[in-house]
């Protein structure tokens, strides 16, 4: 197949169909965006990406070989947990450099002591920096200040670059404007 | 003469507190210290009912404890919340109760498993101990980064298409084996202990996994030695002695 992922009358959803049908591919080196209101089924989507959802009509189909990266909305526990940024970093194989100078030097502090924002972008550049062919990033700006938003931007733009299909559900309008190569909304009746 | 008598039940007690606190470590990160507890008193009454049939005690409580540890898994699903866990105690508990009350064979080691009585150690239960702590160790260290990531991300497995299932089995086994082991020797409530407070500290206090896992074993090992020194000096039981200090150095630090 041509792209990394390719999804056809796709209809997912947890005990029950959640979304409507959705026609999308993914290409290497594209940043996808996929927006629309609260409970659309955007995260359910990522979700059946990453094989958690159920799908309950059409198909999925990924490039042969596929490594996947998935971001969540909900912060891993990590409270009360002696666990270092720098640990972190190193459990899933992802790179310290490039990170922003804010955290870069705050790597040997628990991440419990770190700031929520902090704390986010840490677990967010942890699965980045996987080794990952498609990375599915779920409302990846929450709890980033402007600074954090940048970068997020540039980074991102650069992993596209090396070769990276990137998948960003987002109500940022502004983030999803600057970083997406294309859109796809999402509505309760159809998919536009 | 004396000192000859206690090195073996000291050095057996040594390896427990060597490996219960680093264990505890992930008995806590993965939530599951009620397990420590339940997996003792199930270990506790298959020692028991293995007296009463004719067999070895130290294997009738590693049989079921490694049965308890295999199956808890099964019924992870269905009993959320710790629920496995609590009936797992429970049944441990009361097993083990009626078999030291309705059977006169098993009483006085029942009564040794619940009081702690370290002394009665001898060379047939260092060698296992000190052999299978250290296999409980290297396993650990292998286990360390899933158990981790297991935590953290739990989707990577199945984004990696990695089974998870292995590390869970494999740590339950590990738990469930390793607190057999120690409740032998240190009792069920002495092993508990090491395997929940040193832990508990430790996560309060540490900068890292890696300093965490340092200070867990830190206050382990300095506990049971202070434990072991005040028990003996004062003709006490072993188990509560120790459950006691470090419950005073619990709530010191706390």
């Amino acid at each position: 197949m041509n792209g990394l992922l390719r999804a056809e009358q796709l209809v997912v959803g947890w005990q029950q169909p959640a979304t409507q049908p959705l026609d999308l591919t993914i290409a290497a080196g594209e940043i996808v965006g996929l927006t629309g209101p609260n409970g659309v089924g955007k995260s359910t989507l990522l979700a059946a990406f990453a094989g958690r959802a159920k799908v309950f009509s059409g198909r999925i189909e990924q490039r042969p070989g596929l490594r996947l990266a998935l971001q969540r909305q909900d912060v891993p526990p990590v409270v009360g947990m002696p666990l270092s940024g720098r640990e972190l970093l190193t459990l899933t194989g992802a790179s310290p450099v490039g990170l922003p100078a804010w955290l870069a030097d705050r790597l040997d502090i628990r991440l419990d002591k770190l700031s929520g924002g902090q704390r986010h972008y840490l677990t967010l550049w942890a699965i980045l920096q996987a080794p990952a062919d498609l990375v599915l990033l779920d409302e990846p700006t929450n709890n980033l200040d402007v600074a954090g938003v940048a970068h997020l931007t540039e980074h991102l733009r650069d992993q596209a670059a090396a070769g990276a299909g990137i998948l960003v559900v987002s109500h940022d309008t502004a983030f999803v404007d600057a970083v997406c190569d294309r859109v796809i909304g999402l509505r309760g009746n159809d998919v536009g | 003469m004396s000192a000859e008598l206690f090195l073996i039940p000291f050095l057996t007690g040594l390896a427990c507190a060597i490996v219960l606190p680093v264990l505890g470590c992930y008995l806590r990160l993965r939530d599951e210290w009620l397990a420590a507890l339940a997996y003792s008193h199930v270990a506790a009454a298959g020692a028991l009912l293995a007296l009463v049939a004719g067999m070895a005690p130290v294997l009738g409580g590693l049989v079921t404890a490694a049965l308890a540890g295999a199956g808890r898994r099964l019924f992870a699903r269905r009993l959320s919340g710790g629920a496995s866990d609590a009936l797992l105690l429970l049944a441990g508990w009361a097993g083990a109760v009626l078999l030291a009350a309705n059977a006169p064979l098993a009483e006085r080691l029942g009564h040794a498993l619940f009081d702690g009585q370290l002394y009665f150690a001898g060379s047939e239960q260092l060698w296992p101990v000190a052999s299978g702590g250290l296999v409980a160790l290297l396993a650990l260290r292998a286990l360390s980064p899933r158990l981790l990531l297991a935590r953290i991300y739990p989707d990577l497995f199945r984004l990696r298409g990695l089974a998870a299932w292995p590390t869970q089995v494999g740590f339950d086994l590990l738990a469930a084996l390793s607190l057999a082991m120690a409740t032998m020797s240190l009792g069920v409530m002495g092993a508990f202990a090491l395997v929940f407070i040193p832990p508990w500290l430790a996560f309060r206090r540490a900068a890292d996994w890696r300093s965490g896992l340092r200070w867990a074993l830190a206050i382990g090992v300095l506990a049971y030695v202070a434990a072991f020194a005040l028990a003996l000096g004062l003709d006490q039981p072993f188990g509560p002695v120790l459950a006691l200090l470090l419950v005073l150095v619990g709530l010191l630090v706390a």
